[in-house]
């Protein structure tokens, strides 16, 4: 039976060693099967968080051959024959254990953007064509590869003053909602720094969803933000004809 | 534990620059590449002041052709800045040179190329790109002028095709689907709305949105085949000019 040479990182709190193993390959394996046999055949001990296995709960996060991606998403067979598979957890959030790092921090900047606030009055009569962009949205699994990716959060460590991607895509979806009557443009410029962006379209690749986040969400974002600060001729004839 | 794990020191999963396995360095090289030989002969072009026009043909880094008696300097300077403002601040190939040339990142996952001080586009001079949609309106004058320069090549002296007539055409359609599925355009036609669905005006920009963003879908390739086609038809029409290529006639 083909075997895998697996590569993978254990240790906590960013102290640790990558370790070797070797495992059997079947047919339709996926990384997080190999990290199963691991545990199940190797040693018991090794953490790493999943939940559905089908790509749909975002849980199994981790970096493949440096890539971010889903352990469950991440197919054996599209390795070559004895190549060096190496497992990492994702870099950006602070490291737990073995495969497992704490994302906490994205929990807690969701609670600081303002909630769907519904037109008072609305009638809830929603056509396709008004809420496709934002159905586009919903699809986010919140695995927080696009947040892993991002190098404003994980080379410059800027947690502060840029919210990431993820929640970039969930303010567009509420700014661009037919019923939505917030204006979130002044948090999306400030406190959520949509500048920091410089749109270099990594959550784009690595959104298991296949959401257009840089495109669909983080753009139009920037150009709401242009209409509002930055562009006074748009602003003028917003006034004037109130289209919105 | 099992017989076949080997242990390799380390202090942190993430110490080196990536531990991608795949040529993650190849598309920024590419890109890098392509733009400095653009630039490079645009730059030579643009000062070189020759070679421009023959009969009713003229060069698109020439045109419109802006001759002002107190600049002494080349008539494509006055010109050439729009369409550079247009594709410096286009947000394609701000991807494209933000990972080629400032490395931040080079590539998804690879360490961005210096740390201190990063602040996006929210200082100078990076904010300045959200003068775009300025750019869009000037490089769509600009192009409405490329698009009247091939049909009056197309009926001056007398109604006939000539090569450098479709290659003009060509550049045309080329540069009319890149400027047209900009991201800019895309919000001004219909992105900026909430309800599309509001009245007949939201229905009609709805429609154009759609299409904008078709265009927009793969603005990437618009924005590689127009920046060649430009290139290719001004190369074209210099060498016509020098008596270097011929310039045959269809009908």
């Amino acid at each position: 039976m083909a075997e895998a040479n697996l590569k993978v990182f254990r240790g906590e709190k960013d102290s640790g060693t990558f370790e070797n193993y070797k495992v059997p390959i079947e047919e339709g394996m996926v990384v997080l099967d190999a990290i199963h046999y691991i545990q199940q055949n190797m040693d018991p001990t090794i953490a790493v968080r999943w939940n559905c296995k089908a790509a749909k709960c975002g849980s199994c996060s981790a970096e493949v051959n440096g890539k971010p991606q889903l352990l469950c998403k991440s197919r054996m067979d599209k390795f070559e024959p004895g190549e060096e598979i190496t497992v990492q957890p994702i870099k950006t959030f602070p490291h737990v254990k073995d495969l497992v790092a704490d994302v906490s921090w994205n929990y807690e900047v969701n609670k600081k953007i303002v909630p769907f606030t519904p037109q008072p009055g609305h009638n809830w009569v929603v056509y396709q064509e008004d809420i496709e962009r934002v159905q586009e949205f919903r699809k986010c699994i919140e695995c927080f590869l696009c947040q892993n990716v991002c190098h404003v959060l994980r080379d410059h460590n800027r947690k502060d003053g840029f919210y990431g991607p993820r929640f970039m895509v969930r303010l567009a979806g509420l700014e661009m909602h037919p019923v939505d009557s917030a204006n979130r443009l002044k948090m999306v410029k400030e406190d959520a720094g949509v500048g920091f962006c410089n749109i270099t379209k990594c959550c784009t690749e690595v959104c298991p969803e296949d959401i257009h986040i840089t495109d669909n969400a983080i753009i139009p974002l920037k150009e709401r933000v242009v209409d509002e600060f930055y562009d006074p001729i748009a602003k003028f004839f917003k006034s004037v004809f109130k289209a919105k | 534990m099992n017989e076949t794990k080997a242990t390799t020191k380390t202090t942190h999963p993430h110490t080196g620059m990536t531990t991608r396995h795949d040529a993650w360095w190849l598309a920024p090289l590419m890109v890098a590449t392509g733009f400095t030989i653009f630039i490079v002969y645009a730059t030579y072009r643009a000062f070189e002041n020759n070679y421009y026009e023959i009969g009713a043909i003229i060069s698109p880094f020439y045109s419109p052709k802006i001759v002002l008696d107190w600049f002494p300097f080349s008539p494509a300077l006055l010109i050439l800045w729009v369409p550079a403002g247009f594709r410096a601040t286009c947000y394609y190939y701000r991807k494209a040179y933000y990972r080629a040339y400032f490395l931040t990142p080079p590539a998804c996952g690879v360490k961005v190329y210096g740390n201190n001080g990063y602040t996006g586009e929210r200082a100078f001079p990076f904010v300045l790109q959200n003068l775009h949609r300025y750019f869009f309106y000037l490089a769509t004058l600009v192009l409405l002028i490329l698009w009247y320069d091939a049909f009056k090549a197309l009926i001056e002296p007398t109604f006939h095709l000539d090569l450098v007539t479709v290659i003009m055409f060509i550049n045309c359609f080329l540069l009319s689907g890149y400027s047209f599925g900009c991201h800019a355009y895309r919000h001004l036609a219909g992105g900026g709305l909430n309800c599309f669905s509001k009245d007949e005006s939201t229905k009609r920009r709805f429609k154009v949105w759609e299409f904008v963003s078709k265009l927009n879908e793969h603005h990437m390739g618009w924005a590689w085949c127009s920046l060649f086609s430009v290139g290719f038809t001004d190369f074209y029409i210099r060498q016509v000019c020098a008596n270097v290529f011929p310039n045959p006639t269809f009908f």
